[in-house]
């Protein structure tokens, strides 16, 4: 499966583990549950980790966590709750996350724009269809009245 | 008044180039229903009853007249020769066809104009007091504080998909013109102990369904902190304004169930993290004032007689000159308000020939500026005494000179039923008929200050709540029925105004009126108001009148 990654088409390098599913090898992204269900195993695998977190996970609460993990997937379960877009800019400016921030769900090609300006690098829409709309959105202003993350 | 710069022409020009992909992907079924909802909103366009209704933004109220003239162009050749000015200072049209709202977007770009943000959940249009600059209670102009927050507000990347809609205003004057305590964030300039201005900032104020009076969340607030405390306030409300139900989503409500002191606490610890790196520079506020500077005024403007004489001569002229002008903070000019309320027309309606003929008179007499205010009159701002005749005498050929503003016949009306696809009630009609039924001019000037406000359902546009008296269209079994409520105030004395008793009949609301204004005019004292009889005696000797016969 494709995804845009700084602002390119690439083929998805991580794999999702459901909750229920063992742990794979390699790059997985997992459930914030299954973190910290299963913690103490996932800090010894080898292999990168990802985490899922949806619009009512508060980051402050899991900032301690941060270090370990390489990708935070931020799944929108629809386009019109802008929770996401706060999380995204308190993982990068105020917990300096640095890894991949990847949009994941129902979001619209048109929120792209905002989206990596508050800091998300990576879009995986639920629709793949709209993946090229997605990317042309990235350009559409050149300017802006906001300091944000980018 | 501001003047685009590059980066904010580009950004007007691109917005208008993604709103024309937008629509184009629409009408080929590429973007659903309710992501092109979402979408449109945030430009203005609502689908209503008849036809979309385009709001287009008026940034704290200030039009020039090219950008007037503009507008007239555009109700002439994409509407039905018509406009509407609403509550938020904004302009609206009722007719506009889908496909051509790219186009009519392009135009207004072409003069530093646009329609981002006029509706959806997301910052409105900033709003201010319309005597701005030119009153004589002011402590500092607002307007450079407007378009230092139009400009942080629009296209916010963080900000643009909130619970719910999201208003600020901001007042200068020590009388708040600008209805500041029912707005979700209220700015007041003010001077502290020490001589310094910087803000008071209030919050959790609102209208609609729920209305509640704004509380001080900081009293004194330096300038170079504005925007930083803004943006904690927004993400505090952005990540825990209440999403599971649209009625309860406004900041009031998040601010209502965490307790102010809760609220306040979680804003200045999100702000103590963000000042220092969000900080307004005085060259950046310098800048800004630097296009608010006052135009050339006459400094003879005050050596005429003419006017003392015509106002000796002419009855009609004097009687406008005291309702429809107010001092100014230059001797020898006046602010002058042109009615939008004479007694043949939908409150706030204007056509394409007056909007064009309000501009040439706009640069003839009032340095080429026009501002709406937020009880949908139009104000020129800077006119000099030795010309208010002869403009009186051109605004009245125009049937824009009635004079009553501030008066029973100024009323604030929303366009009801007859547009409005929420509405349960018609609201027009009425406010035409109250109109017509209060036709001696003596009578009403009797009457003095009261604002009537009328809103056809419970959503509020017309802010039935702060009106002294307030008229709520509410929808009994398929019949239109009316709530009215007495003692209400957006000034500085804010009040939410207390329910009369139940609701009454379409064709029993200017009876009911009269009945209340007889009321007054029978039972007030000396020069009491007609909202500070109402304070005194509270609302029982109008319930008895009005119900009597019930």
């Amino acid at each position: 499966m494709q995804l845009i990654k700084n602002q390119q088409l690439v083929d998805d390098q991580w794999l999702r583990v459901s909750d229920d599913d063992a742990l794979a090898t390699g790059n997985i992204i997992i459930s914030l549950q299954r973190w910290q269900q299963d913690k103490p195993e996932l800090v010894k695998r080898d292999g990168a980790i990802g985490v899922t977190l949806g619009p009512a996970d508060e980051v402050a609460s899991i900032a301690d966590d941060l270090s370990h993990w390489q990708l935070i997937e931020l799944h929108f379960p629809e386009f019109a709750d802008g929770r996401l877009f706060s999380t995204a800019w308190l993982l990068r400016e105020r917990y300096g996350f640095s890894g991949e921030l990847r949009a994941t769900g129902q979001f619209i090609p048109d929120q792209a724009f905002y989206l990596a300006r508050v800091g998300v690098d990576a879009f995986q829409p639920a629709n793949s269809a709209v993946l090229n709309d997605t990317l042309a959105c990235l350009a559409d202003f050149s300017v802006n009245y906001q300091v944000s993350v980018n | 008044m501001y003047q685009y710069n590059e980066i904010d022409q580009t950004l007007v020009d691109e917005r208008v180039a993604q709103f024309r992909r937008q629509t184009q992907q629409y009408l080929k079924g590429e973007l659903n229903d309710d992501q092109f909802r979402a979408l449109r909103l945030r430009n203005g366009l609502y689908i209503q009853t008849h036809a979309p209704m385009l709001r287009i933004a008026v940034p704290y109220g200030l039009l020039s007249t090219q950008q007037l003239r503009k507008i007239a162009h555009i109700a002439r050749h994409y509407d039905k020769n018509y406009c509407h000015f609403t509550t938020r200072q904004n302009i609206q049209f009722n007719w506009p066809k889908l496909e051509q709202v790219p186009d009519i977007l392009a135009e207004l770009a072409t003069v530093q104009m646009h329609a981002i943000q006029t509706s959806g959940n997301c910052m409105r249009n900033t709003t201010t007091d319309h005597l701005a600059g030119v009153c004589v209670d002011e402590i500092e102009d607002p307007r450079p504080y407007c378009e230092l927050i139009r400009q942080w507000t629009t296209l916010h990347p963080e900000f643009d998909y909130l619970p719910r809609k999201f208003k600020i205003a901001v007042s200068g004057a020590r009388h708040d013109r600008a209805a500041t305590q029912f707005h979700d964030i209220g700015v007041h300039l003010v001077e502290n102990d020490a001589g310094e201005i910087g803000f008071k900032i209030l919050v959790g104020g609102g209208l609609g369904r729920t209305p509640i009076i704004g509380q001080v969340i900081k009293p004194y607030l330096e300038k170079k902190h504005l925007l930083s405390y803004l943006e904690a306030i927004l993400r505090i409300y952005n990540l825990y304004g209440r999403r599971d139900n649209k009625y309860k989503a406004r900041i009031k409500i998040l601010v209502k169930e965490t307790g102010l002191a809760k609220f306040t606490d979680k804003v200045e610890n999100e702000w103590l993290q963000i000042r220092d790196r969000l900080e307004l520079s005085e060259q950046r506020i310098a800048e800004l004032k630097n296009h608010f500077t006052a135009p050339a005024y006459d400094s003879d403007a005050e050596a005429d007689t003419s006017l003392a004489q015509v106002l000796s001569e002419n009855k009609a002229f004097a009687l406008w000159y005291k309702q429809n002008t107010v001092e100014h903070k230059i001797p020898g000019y006046r602010a002058v308000f042109l009615s939008l309320k004479a007694k043949d027309i939908a409150p706030g309606d204007m056509t394409d020939q007056q909007l064009d003929a309000v501009a040439d008179l706009a640069d003839t007499y009032s340095f080429g500026e026009v501002r709406t205010t937020h009880r949908q009159n139009l104000v020129f701002a800077d006119v000099k005494q030795a010309e208010l005749f002869s403009l009186w005498q051109q605004l009245a050929a125009l049937n824009l000179a009635t004079p009553n503003i501030g008066t029973v016949t100024d009323m604030i009306c929303c366009p009801g039923l007859d547009f409005c696809s929420l509405a349960n009630a018609g609201s027009i009609g009425i406010a035409k008929e109250i109109n017509q039924a209060l036709d001696d001019i003596d009578y009403i000037h009797d009457i003095g200050d009261v604002k009537i406000n009328m809103s056809g359902c419970m959503n509020g546009c017309a802010h039935q709540s702060v009106g002294h008296i307030g008229i709520l269209g509410v929808d009994k079994k398929g019949t239109e029925w009316y709530q009215i409520t007495l003692g209400g105030s957006s000034e500085n004395e804010a009040a939410i105004g207390e329910r009369l008793g139940p609701s009454v009949a379409k064709h029993e609301v200017t009876q009911t009126i009269l009945a209340i204004l007889e009321v007054y005019v029978q039972q007030r004292q000396e020069d009491e108001s007609f909202l500070q009889m109402v304070n005194r005696v509270g609302i029982e000797p109008f319930k008895e009148r009005v119900y009597a016969a019930h």
